[in-house]
């Protein structure tokens, strides 16, 4: 009964707080608008065509260089060298500059490319790509070997990914996966450390305000702090509810636009033909979707609940110990660590190895878990691991809200000056 | 009859720090108790104690003849010294929300809420929230949670801190409303003034004892000196002062007269009565006045702490 009424007045609090509205409906806006703007600033960037001058002195190589879409060659061969350099810093990007040679393979080390602006590998790349195509050909002549008939003995080789249920699988699609998993665990560390900062907040609050012994002589310490962290993860799943529900709206819009048909997701193999008039990455959206979505939105609330109690317990018991919000950082850092190392390990281990050791442990031990494990279940992970990992999270968080509990009865009801470790592992004795 | 509160041999300690050393009260039913003590006597531990905010390390507290209990949260109203609501909630949901945790239905809540608003004559804030009402303002929000759920034991700690007169008389004359229609009042404070006009029974802590304990009037005739101020027109106040030192023990003393009387504070030896005295004084001049001199709780107050 009271209880529910603590929980109840925590989470109209937190959700009738301006914040959390413009948080919950402008993010969504704004990230759109961002990763919208980032694709039209790459695009502008794709419409800029450099200009680069040519002084070829031997005569060789300036009709190798064609024009792309990006570079568009102009020929200063005529000029004098020392012309064509002004012009060039003048009106070009650069200037490659071919200079006479006896034979083209003394060409191998001589051709220069001047700039006063760094020029990008691509480009370099590419230049060179040109003068070796030319000695390669030239080398070949010189033996008599006809050079089509080598380009027609050369092969393009492609392989097919697949596993071992049959599903076939698209060559970036990992990278694709862990762009998922990854927004997902670093998805539940923010809403864990926003979320837990407002636990202690609100602890804090009742602490200063001194409304903290008036509503402990009607409840139990350890029911208001739950009622309290239970009404500030509902507030957090909501937001998490609302998003997935804009999300997938959003996606609905997206799609219909693109003129994909969603009833047909989950046919990737065959879709894949079709979809070859149609631009390269958009065969990887119904591949995307066919991803265990329901398994990662119900794996994302269930280690958010177990991830941000047992957080959120310790945020709690901080709270309760300071009078301040300023006084709190430095209990702070052993919070953020953890969440920091699940979010480093989860990213470097299982990009390598999504099931290797250091991934597999890291998603079991309580503190890393939610993070870890979010970013290991785009790749498949068994039923067992979740369940143990969710076990093993759920078990540590009744430990430690036992030792959070203590901390925040006592804490509560002190004022004055800070606590120290010392101090704070004393109460633990009450 | 049967105490509403009895409180047996409570010990807390806090590390190696004794906030309360045996410690046994009982609090007669429809008082006004005046639980007295010096800026960390145990006052608050104790109170702690009595609303299960703390549990003691040994010793039991007795609520209407019945060990504490979690069900006893609703019969107890309790007012912290330091006032706390809050701030930006509105003051009718906060109001709500407390009165619904001590066990009020949402409507009983209501009920009761909009009778002491209108009591109060403070209907218009229901919509205000905390941070935009004055000091005062939010007091009487404070005290209306803490009656709404009609607590047959309230609690009060130091009650009038922040009021201006007229509202502390407002909030004087609710709580003598409260005890006249049944209700235990627990003052806990310092100031004395407010015990003499209002407490029935008083009980003193001082570094984690109790001292004194009992109805105000028996507590007062205990700590009586048998001394009294008199006022004498006589001729010759040097005289009748040297007569009298003779027989009392007298001192100059100082009150408000009309007339320019010899001013006086007489203590009787052991086996004199007032009577004696009158008689005497009667013999040297016009007695103009003659009254007892009652020790004030404060007297009693600072000469126990003192002692000690």
């Amino acid at each position: 009964m009271s209880l529910s009424l603590i929980v109840k007045r925590e989470f109209v609090a937190k959700v009738r707080n301006k914040s959390f509205i413009v948080m919950t409906f402008l993010s969504p806006l704004l990230f759109t608008a961002m990763a919208m703007l980032v694709g039209y600033l790459a695009s502008v960037n794709d419409d800029e065509v450099i200009k680069i001058a040519i002084h070829d002195e031997s005569g060789m190589l300036e009709p190798d260089f064609k024009d792309t879409k990006k570079i568009e060659y102009v020929n200063l061969s005529e000029m004098p060298l020392a012309v064509a350099k002004e012009k060039a810093a003048k009106s070009y990007e650069g200037l490659i500059y071919v200079p006479k040679v006896a034979t083209p393979l003394e060409l191998e080390k001589k051709v220069e490319y001047i700039s006063d602006e760094s020029p990008s590998m691509d480009f370099i790349d590419g230049v060179q790509d040109v003068i070796n195509d030319k000695l390669f050909r030239y080398n070949l002549e010189q033996k008599n070997i006809n050079y089509d008939e080598i380009g027609k003995a050369k092969a393009e080789s492609e392989i097919h990914l697949s596993k071992f249920s049959g599903e076939e699988s698209l060559k970036w699609f990992n990278e694709i996966k862990i762009g998922i998993g990854f927004a997902f665990g670093y998805l539940i560390m923010m809403f864990i450390i926003i979320y837990g900062n407002m636990v202690m907040r609100s602890v804090i609050e009742e602490k200063t305000n001194r409304i903290i012994e008036i509503i402990i002589s009607s409840v139990k310490p350890f029911k208001l702090m739950m009622g309290k962290i239970i009404g500030t993860s509902m507030a957090g799943i909501l937001q998490f509810l609302i998003w997935t529900v804009l999300g997938s709206g959003l996606m609905l819009i997206a799609a219909n636009f693109l003129g994909i048909n969603l009833t047909e997701v989950g046919a990737g193999a065959q879709l894949k033909e079709a979809s070859e008039n149609i631009s390269n990455w958009m065969i990887y959206i119904p591949e995307v979707l066919s991803l265990p979505w329901a398994t990662m939105l119900i794996s994302f609330l269930v280690f958010f609940i177990g991830g941000f109690f047992l957080y959120s317990s310790i945020y709690a018991s901080i709270g309760a110990a300071v009078d301040s919000e300023t006084d709190s950082q430095q209990f702070l850092l052993p919070i953020i660590l953890p969440l920091m190392l699940g979010v480093y390990v989860g990213f470097f281990t299982v990009i390598n190895d999504p099931h290797g050791t250091v991934a597999t442990v890291f998603s079991m031990i309580p503190l890393t878990s939610p993070i870890v494990m979010m970013m290991r279940i785009p790749f498949g992970v068994p039923v067992w691991q979740i369940i143990v990992s969710v076990v093993l999270l759920f078990a540590t968080f009744f430990l430690v809200v036992w030792f959070a509990a203590k901390i925040y009865r006592i804490g509560i009801l002190m004022y004055g000056k800070k606590p120290t470790y010392k101090e704070i592992f004393k109460w633990l004795k009450y | 009859m049967e105490p509403i509160l009895e409180v047996k041999n409570v010990v807390k300690q806090y590390g190696n720090y004794t906030a309360l050393n045996s410690v046994s009260l009982q609090v007669p039913r429809g008082s006004i108790y005046g639980l007295l003590g010096p800026n960390g006597a145990g006052k608050t531990s104790l109170i702690r104690i009595i609303n299960q905010i703390t549990m003691p390390d040994s010793g039991e507290v007795y609520l209407d003849g019945e060990k504490l209990n979690p069900s006893h949260i609703a019969n107890i109203g309790y007012m912290p010294e330091e006032r706390g609501l809050y701030k930006t909630m509105k003051v009718g949901e906060q109001a709500l929300y407390l009165a619904q945790l001590k066990g009020l239905t949402k409507k009983q809540a209501k009920d009761q809420l909009e009778y002491w608003f209108d009591r109060l004559e403070i209907k218009g804030w229901w919509d205000k929230k905390i941070q935009e009402l004055s000091k005062g303002m939010a007091q009487k929000i404070q005290f209306v949670v803490t009656v709404l759920h009609q607590p047959k034991l309230l609690i009060f700690d130091e009650p009038f801190s922040g009021f201006d007169p007229v509202n502390a008389n407002l909030i004087k004359d609710e709580i003598l409303a409260l005890r006249d229609k049944g209700t235990t009042i627990i003052f806990s404070t310092h100031r004395m003034e407010s015990v003499e006009e209002m407490c029935d029974h008083i009980a003193l802590i001082h570094k984690s004892n109790k001292l004194i304990e009992g109805e105000l009037n028996d507590v007062k005739k205990q700590y009586r000196t048998n001394t009294f101020e008199v006022g004498i027109l006589s001729g010759n106040n040097h005289q009748v002062t040297g007569e009298l030192s003779q027989k009392y023990q007298v001192a100059p003393a100082s009150f408000k007269t009309l007339d320019d009387e010899l001013k006086l504070q007489i203590t009787l030896p052991e086996g004199v009565t007032s009577r004696q005295l009158l008689s005497d004084l009667v013999q040297k001049g016009d007695v103009t006045y003659f009254v007892e001199k009652i020790p004030s709780v404060n007297d009693i107050f600072i000469q126990t702490v003192s002692k000690r």
